[in-house]
This record gives C-alpha cells, structure tokens and sequence, in this order.
C-alpha cells in the first residue's frame, strides 16, 4: 500500500465517523510530497517553526486556527510563529501562499485553510513546505457545526504526523475523577474531556465515589471502580455510547484496578479475599474469572503490554511495593524495579519500549520510566504527591495528577490536578480543569 | 461499676492520641450529638449501642503503622472492649472501615485499607464476636479523618473505625 492509499483509508474511516465527508486535496503535483522539515531528532531540542494564519472564512476560522495553534505549541515540538510577525493576509495565503513572506519571518511550514460554516462546517487546510514551496498535504473536513473543534484535532494530528513522522495524539478524550467539596466528604465524578482540557462533561452524578477510569481500546467503554455509601468498592463497566453501567465479575471481595487487554476481550483486575489481593483477567465475552496471581499479598494495578503476552503489576510481597512483569497466563512473575524506595501504578506504554509508575522515596512522589527489563530508569517529575501515569496514544507524552499538601488543619489548600508531560521529561503542563481532577485516563484515537 | 471506669479510660486514651481534636469530635457527636443517656446500659451517657456509645466506651478506631496492617498493643486493647461492648448490645453489627494515610497511591490503598480492617476483624473475631456481626471495607485514603497533611494527620488517618450499622 502506497502512503497515499493509507492516507485516503484514514480519512475515509474519519470521513464515516463524522457523517461528513474528508478527502485529500490535489494539486497536480503529488499531494504526499516528503516534508523537509521531519527530523524528529531536532525537534526535541528545536521546535519547528510553523505558521498558522487564522483560517479564512469568518470568525469561526480563526477558532479553529487557535485550536490547531494551541496543541501544535502545548506539545513542545512545533513554535507557532506570532501573528504579529505575519506579512501576509490570512485571506491572501489562504488563496494563494507567498512563500518569500513566510520564509523571512522564520517559518518552516505555513498551515492554510478555509472554512465554511453553516449547519455543517467544512474545513478545507493545507499544509505548505515553506522552503521548497510545496504543498505537504491538502485535506477538506465536513462536520456537523457542533464537531467544529473535532475537525481542528484532526487537522492538528495530520501536521503532526507528515512533519514529526509519527501519529499524533490530539484528537483524543480523557477520562478523570473530577473532585468537589472537603476532602472528607468529598465528592468523585467521573468526567471526561477533549485532551486539551475542553469540553469537560460529567458521567456520573457523585452519588458513588470512582476511582482509575481506563479505556476500551475502542474508546467506547470505561472500566473504573466505584462505590456508593458503605459499599464495597467494584469494578464497573460504563458504555460511552448508551450511557449504561454494569458491574464486572462476580467476586465476594472488592475490586479494583482494572485494565482492558489490548484486543479488548480481557479486563485484568485486583480482588481481594482474606488478607490478599489477587490479579484476575476477566473474559468480557463469557464473562468467566481466571486468578492469575497467588503469590501472598496485594497486587494491584495489573496493565497488560501492547502485544497483550505480558502483565506488569504492583505487589508488596517482597515486603514494599515493587513492580513486577509477568506471563498474561500468570506466572513466572519477575521484578524489574530495584531502584531507591516504593513503585507503584506500573503503566505499560502503547509504543512496548517503557513502562511508567510511581515511586515513593524520601518523602516525595516521582512520576518516571524504566524499560520494561527494569533498567533505563528515569524520573521526569517529582514532587509532593503525584501519581497515575496515562499514556497519549502515541506513547510520546503522559499525563499524570498532582497533590499539593493541606497548609492547614481543615484540609484548605490541598488540591489534585492533572498535568501532561512529554516522556523525555520536559514540557510539564497543567491542564486546565473546571474542579479538582485526578486520575487520568487517556483515549486511543477517537478516528 | 468496673465497666464505667474502663468507658473512661478510654475515652481519655482517645483524646490524648488524637491530634486533631476537630476532626475526631466530629467523627464521634454526630447526629445525636446531645443525646445525654438514659443511664442505662454501660453509663457512656449515649444511647446504649449507638457509635457515640461504642466511641466513648470502647474507643471505635484502631490505628496503624505506616505501611502496616499488624494491630499494634493499643488497638487490640481497643477491639477487646469493643468486642466486650458487642457482647453487651447483641443486637448491634457492624462494619469495619479500613483507611489509609494519603502517602501511598490510590490503588494500593484501597487494598491496604481492606487488609487493616480485616486484621481488625480478625480481633473482634478472636474476641468472641461473630463472623456474621461484622463486615469490613475500604476507603483507601478517600475518606481521611483528620484533614491536614501532617505526620499527626497522617497517623489518625492509618486506621480501621468500627461503624455501628
């Protein structure tokens, strides 16, 4: 398969899923001419520098311009170039581009695009190679008006991948707990929202406190736990599209900690019976509980790897928390984390290469990774009180949540936000939320 | 008369132990808050039965190292008057809520919390009150007792309360 026909495939699918329609735009030459500018190396130390007119068309042009500009700048790889500096129309480049005047403001790339908005908003965007003056890319998306800031993701994820060579990771959801009220009686949401912090809704109405939401890799179900007023906690399964829940397994215990296997077919969850927890999958099809783990204390936090043939999970039964990787079958459990202090919420990433967690030590919490061999160690944020590591669908950036300490007696003060950064341990960003948030969960790709 | 000098006892251990004076009187008055007793039953001066009369008679929480799910000396002192206090309210059951200290991730405390409330089930248990009189459950570091961020908040908050149902 060509890239071209690859291309043509992904946005046909998108195309299904908007009820509208995306196709590429051609212009004579080859509309998938390499980019110059993909050095993903460079990029790390030296964003590219790309320019983003708003789009023509009225004001919602430059909405979704501003959305576009907003994820390329928050990932720490592109620098949006200030309008201020712009010597061309948005209107003239988005007819025809003069290179020459996007060149000398230090552009790299120049996005262009026209809207037309009415019941349904079409989005017509090109990507331009400043230098060699070629268009990288030409795409028209057609949406219901409301799916306006949807079309913007889209377009953000294609700059990214034809000049970072890699999927991108914007149009994507993120589940949380949303927190109110005193933290003795506080109250815990479930809640979701775009990635970049817009769109938060509810789920739930707070009559049950939840916990760890986690994604179907269709991104149609939640798994999380959940209890109301002196119940045992439990895994539940939420579907996004009926809004229905309904419990998971048949266990006498609590449960909690779940996670979907990579095809979907499995939920891997913690029960606990006597004074041990243990890691069960569950079969989603028959419903049947298999015990994986029996190996005497608590294990928790059990994710699969991205091929599904391996468990990593947190157990203290070496005596503190440690991390420990095993079959998916069970057995043969190893551990991999020998570092200073406890390890926790061991969170596989979705490119095989790390794996996240939390490690408790000298009073502060980190966020790091580690090869899943257990070496490579590294820390990229430390604080406080931080956990719960999620990773973007490409694996290039996480979001975690962040406590602040009580500075008082009645609790004042304390907070929990969540926060993204990228794997290599920059770009640490609050994302905006309307309350408290914590425990992340980040979306496959939506299209 | 023996046991009313023992209620006191414990009371007092209470408030010596509690940092967060607050946070535990809110835990213990409650509802019925002014409900002085009717004299009857172990002379708490609450309502025989009641959590005020199980708090101010036996002492309704244990406590628990960091990281640890062993019932320390003073707690199993504590479980044996509670388990005394159930054998004189017959009718009473309860529910054994586990807790932990905000210094731990959340999943991980949710089991811990269930490990410390079973160990102090397992007491009442070894003390002669039924299996069937009390369950047990976790909050993780959900519900913490005392609010602040201290080494004192922390240790009131390592604990496993019994609730009467």
């Amino acid at each position: 398969m060509k890239p071209s026909d690859a291309m043509a495939a992904v946005l046909s699918r998108r195309a299904a899923l908007f009820g509208g329609a995306a196709w590429p735009l051609l212009t004579g030459a080859d509309a998938f001419a390499q980019s110059s500018v993909v050095d993903i190396t460079r990029a790390r130390t030296d964003p590219i520098p790309i320019a983003i007119p708003d789009f023509a068309g009225g004001p919602r042009g430059r909405d979704i311009a501003m959305v576009v500009v907003n994820n390329l700048r928050n990932s720490g790889l592109f620098r949006p170039v200030s309008n201020a500096a712009f010597i061309q129309s948005a209107e003239s480049a988005a007819a025809v581009p003069r290179f020459q005047d996007w060149r000398v403001i230090g552009a790299q790339a120049l996005v262009t695009g026209r809207v037309e908005a009415g019941d349904r908003v079409r989005v017509e965007f090109r990507l331009w190679d400043v230098l060699p003056e070629q268009q990288i890319q030409g795409t028209a998306f057609t949406a219901p008006a409301a799916n306006w800031r949807r079309i913007a993701h889209l377009i953000s994820d294609v700059i990214y991948e034809r000049l970072l060579g890699e999927k991108g990771y914007f149009d994507t959801r993120v589940a949380y707990v949303a927190e109110t009220g005193p933290r003795d009686r506080r109250v815990r949401r479930l809640a979701i929202m775009d990635q970049d912090g817009e769109n938060s809704r509810y789920l739930t109405d707070g009559g049950a406190a939840v916990a760890t939401p986690r994604f179907h890799p269709n991104a149609q179900q939640l798994a999380f736990m959940s209890y109301g007023q002196g119940e045992q906690p439990k895994v539940v399964l939420l579907n996004l599209d009926s809004g229905r829940t309904e419990p998971l397994g048949n266990f006498p215990g609590m449960t909690l900690s779940p996670r979907f296997s990579p095809d979907g077919r499995n939920v891997v969850l913690s029960a606990t019976r006597g004074n041990d927890a243990n890691i069960y999958a569950v079969d989603l099809g028959s419903r049947r509980e298999r015990q994986l783990t029996s190996g005497g204390g608590l294990d928790v936090s059990p994710c699969y790897s991205p091929d599904g043939a391996q468990i990593v999970f947190n157990s203290d039964r070496g005596g503190d928390q440690q991390l420990y990787v095993m079959g998916a079958d069970g057995g043969g459990a190893r551990r991999i984390s020998f570092g200073r202090g406890r390890y926790a919420t061991p969170v596989w990433s979705p490119r095989g290469d790390l794996i996240a967690f939390t490690r408790m030590a000298g009073g502060q919490f980190a966020i790091g990774v580690m090869r899943p061999d257990g070496g490579g160690e590294r820390i990229l944020s430390e604080g406080w009180g931080m956990e719960g590591p999620t990773f973007a669908p490409n694996g290039r950036v996480m979001m975690f949540f962040r406590e602040t300490p009580a500075r008082d007696s009645r609790g004042g003060g304390y907070s929990a936000r969540i926060s993204s950064i990228d794997v290599a341990g920059f770009n640490e960003r609050q994302i905006i939320t309307p309350t408290d948030a914590s425990d992340p969960a980040w979306s496959p790709l939506l299209s | 008369m023996n046991l009313k000098l023992l209620g006191a006892v414990a009371a007092l251990a209470l408030m010596v132990g509690c940092a967060d004076k607050t946070a535990q009187n809110q835990a213990q008055t409650g509802a019925g808050g002014a409900g002085a007793g009717t004299g009857a039953g172990s002379g708490s001066g609450y309502a025989p039965g009641s959590q005020q009369d199980l708090a101010a008679t036996a002492g309704d929480r244990v406590f628990f190292d960091t990281d640890s799910s062993v019932v320390r000396e003073d707690g199993r002192s504590t479980l044996q008057k509670q388990a005394q206090w159930m054998s004189q309210n017959a009718n009473v059951r309860v529910r054994i809520e586990g807790n932990a200290d905000e210094r731990g991730t959340r999943e991980y405390n949710y089991a811990l919390g269930q490990r410390r409330a079973n160990a102090a089930r397992d007491q009442l248990v070894a003390n002669g009150v039924s299996g069937a009189r009390v369950s047990v459950i976790s909050y993780g570091k959900d519900r913490p007792a005392s609010l602040g961020s201290t080494d004192d908040a922390w240790a009131q908050n390592r604990s496993a309360v019994t609730a009467v149902r």
